[in-house]
């Protein structure tokens, strides 16, 4: 290996520091999204349960609607604009909860099967494989069926899909720094369990658990607006991406707009952190295998 | 090779127990489970005397006896909606189920599989580029949103496809369209892969170098090493392909498994969606096993591999 080799190495490197401009863009909406999330209040022009009956599924002002409602107006004549502003704000946010948790809990887990081993460890495993198993939707409708809807289980539920690709993960790299030389010197020196973990490990596969979460976030956003557009996710006066959609189906017919707004908005976001992802992945973690 | 079945035979059977467990665990948690399970119009007499039979005085251990062989014996209540044997009324929508995920996984294979292989050999190119474009697009779409779209497109603009139901087979196109296209993304992606990983490998050259047309090394040596990984993933996508049903039925008002479970969720006719989680568990237990099955056999590595390694 002499410089040729490096020489070549080093172009396409060069290339690839520069961000592509699909994920500039994808990063731009998502920092959209976050922002209109957090600034909800103050970006919609109505609140999203204001009625303006007489202006009843008016088409956005852009294709003749009325020009007080710039995305148009739904069957009980609410801005989508302000409704679609809100719903962001509740799917982005669940979504981000239920990540957490989700990776909370795997995390917690792997961390766990790695330092006790043993039987400890392979019954966790067998948990882990028996999820992996079982799609996250029919244990979310599972809880829903026999605990009802509340908002603090929903967001449960939510962050049940994915909590066994962190435990998964999580395991294997620990028992792999386990291993490493540092980790030895840094117990042999006297360190504590917790401080291993906290200080040492955790710093380690950081990155790792970053593109982890972002690789699941898109499924997170998926089960939530899933839920909710089969009418067993956040309940109305609420509102959401997917209950908008589950709501719009009934009028397509004739004000296609209530449906389709809500559903590009769940397009793009999915997309963008898709995209993001992969992108964080192969930038972040080369060794991280692919998601699908 | 035996052992290697027995391991995923006794695994299988562990996730089974796994979830049976849990679903038992739920019901016991969430109150009390005559409560839950029978009518809410049943006389108190009735009542008391089926808790008493399904043992619900008795310590939890044995409660979890009863349960294990009321499982086995296929009785898990009657639908509150009907009063038929819930399990009855599960069985009864899994052909449609089958129907409709079956047509989209060959839909999904005739689609996903062909772009998946152009894209390999094609690498780096605008036709790859293209083909990842579609992989993406197949793990972000939200299916109801495609469902949304299709209908728009099919059923209220051009008029030639009914929207809801299932009598005629015009009925089944765009429920397997909706759940085929993201699963050919999919597919396409993990081919693409798959197909990459095997032609950088040295027997390829080797085939090569022997002067086999490149025609021959795709179909006689690439594809059956390709295949192998190919055919572990869709024994994961069988799950995503029940996931999906629940959404794509829903929408179509196509009378499956999904469907019925949504139903029974919006309606807590609870003895049907417990028994609609225990099938489908059920399913997905089956299928991960057949194609463990079917790896072991295609790949004589597999065996040994597990052996090594326990």
């Amino acid at each position: 290996m002499t410089s040729p080799s490096l020489v070549s190495g080093d172009t396409p490197k060069k290339i690839e520091s520069r961000i592509p401009w699909l994920i500039r863009l994808s990063i731009a909406w998502l920092i959209l999204m976050i922002v209109t999330a957090l600034a909800a209040d103050v970006l919609a022009p109505y609140s999203y349960k204001t009625q303006d009956l007489v202006a009843r599924f008016k088409p956005p002002s852009w294709l003749g609607g009325n020009e007080k409602y710039f995305l148009g107006t739904d069957q009980l004549g609410r801005d989508i604009l302000s409704r679609t502003i809100y719903a962001i704000r509740t799917s982005i946010l669940i979504a981000i909860a239920g990540t957490a948790i989700g990776a909370m809990i795997g995390t917690t887990i792997g961390f766990i099967a790695a330092r006790m081993r043993g039987w400890v460890d392979q019954t966790l495993m067998m948990l882990v494989d028996a999820q992996a198993a079982m799609p996250a939707i029919f244990l979310a409708l599972g809880f829903l069926a026999f605990f009802g809807n509340n908002l603090f289980l929903f967001i449960l539920m939510v962050s049940l899909d994915g909590w066994e690709r962190y435990a998964r993960l999580v395991r294997g790299l620990v028992v792999s720094e386990m291993t490493s030389e540092y980790i030895r010197a840094v117990e042999a020196l006297g360190s504590k369990a917790p401080r291993i973990i906290f200080q040492h490990i955790l710093p380690n596969i950081a990155a790792s658990l970053v593109v982890q979460a972002s690789l699941n976030f898109p499924g997170t956003i998926l089960l939530e607006t899933s839920l909710s557009f089969l009418g067993l996710g956040v309940q109305p006066p609420g509102t959401s991406l997917g209950l908008m959609l589950g709501e719009g189906r009934r009028y397509l017919l004739n004000a296609w707009w209530i449906a389709v707004i809500p559903g590009l908005v769940i397009l793009l976001t999915t997309l963008s952190m898709s995209l993001f992802g992969d992108w964080l992945r192969d930038r972040l973690d080369p060794t991280l295998e692919s998601r699908r | 090779m035996i052992r290697f079945l027995l391991i995923r035979l006794v695994r299988a059977l562990v996730t089974l127990f796994i979830c049976v467990t849990a679903v038992f665990l739920l019901l016991r948690v969430s109150g009390d489970p005559a409560a839950i399970l029978l009518p809410p119009e049943t006389p108190p007499a009735v009542r008391a005397e089926i808790s008493r039979s399904w043992g619900l005085d008795r310590p939890l251990i044995e409660q979890f006896g009863l349960y294990l062989k009321a499982i086995s014996q296929g009785s898990l209540g009657y639908s509150f909606t009907d009063n038929r044997p819930a399990v009855d009324v599960v069985v009864e929508s899994l052909p449609k189920t089958f129907l409709l995920g079956s047509f989209a996984l060959t839909f999904a294979l005739l689609l996903g599989l062909p772009l998946g292989i152009i894209a390999a050999l094609r690498h780096n190119t605008s036709i790859d580029r293209g083909v990842m474009a579609l992989a993406v697009f197949g793990y972000s779409v939200p299916i109801f949103f495609l469902a949304i779209l299709l209908i728009l497109l099919f059923a209220l603009s051009l008029r030639i496809l009914p929207s809801a139901g299932s009598a005629t087979w015009a009925h089944l196109v765009m429920p397997v369209l909706t759940l085929g296209l993201p699963l050919a993304g999919r597919i396409a992606r993990f081919t693409r892969t798959s197909a990459l990983e095997v032609l950088g490998k040295p027997f390829i050259r080797t085939a090569r170098a022997k002067g086999v047309r490149r025609l021959g090394v795709i179909l006689w040596h690439a594809a059956p090493n390709a295949a192998v990984p190919l055919l572990m993933y869709l024994g994961i996508e069988i799950g995503a392909i029940l996931a999906g049903a629940a959404v794509t039925e829903t929408v179509f008002a196509w009378p499956g498994l999904g469907r019925l479970l949504v139903e029974s969720v919006a309606v807590r006719d609870l003895p049907v969606v417990q028994a609609a989680i225990l099938v489908s568990t059920f399913i997905m237990v089956v299928s991960n096993l057949t194609f463990d099955i079917f790896h072991a056999v295609l790949d004589p590595r597999v065996g040994a591999r597990e052996w090594s390694a326990s």
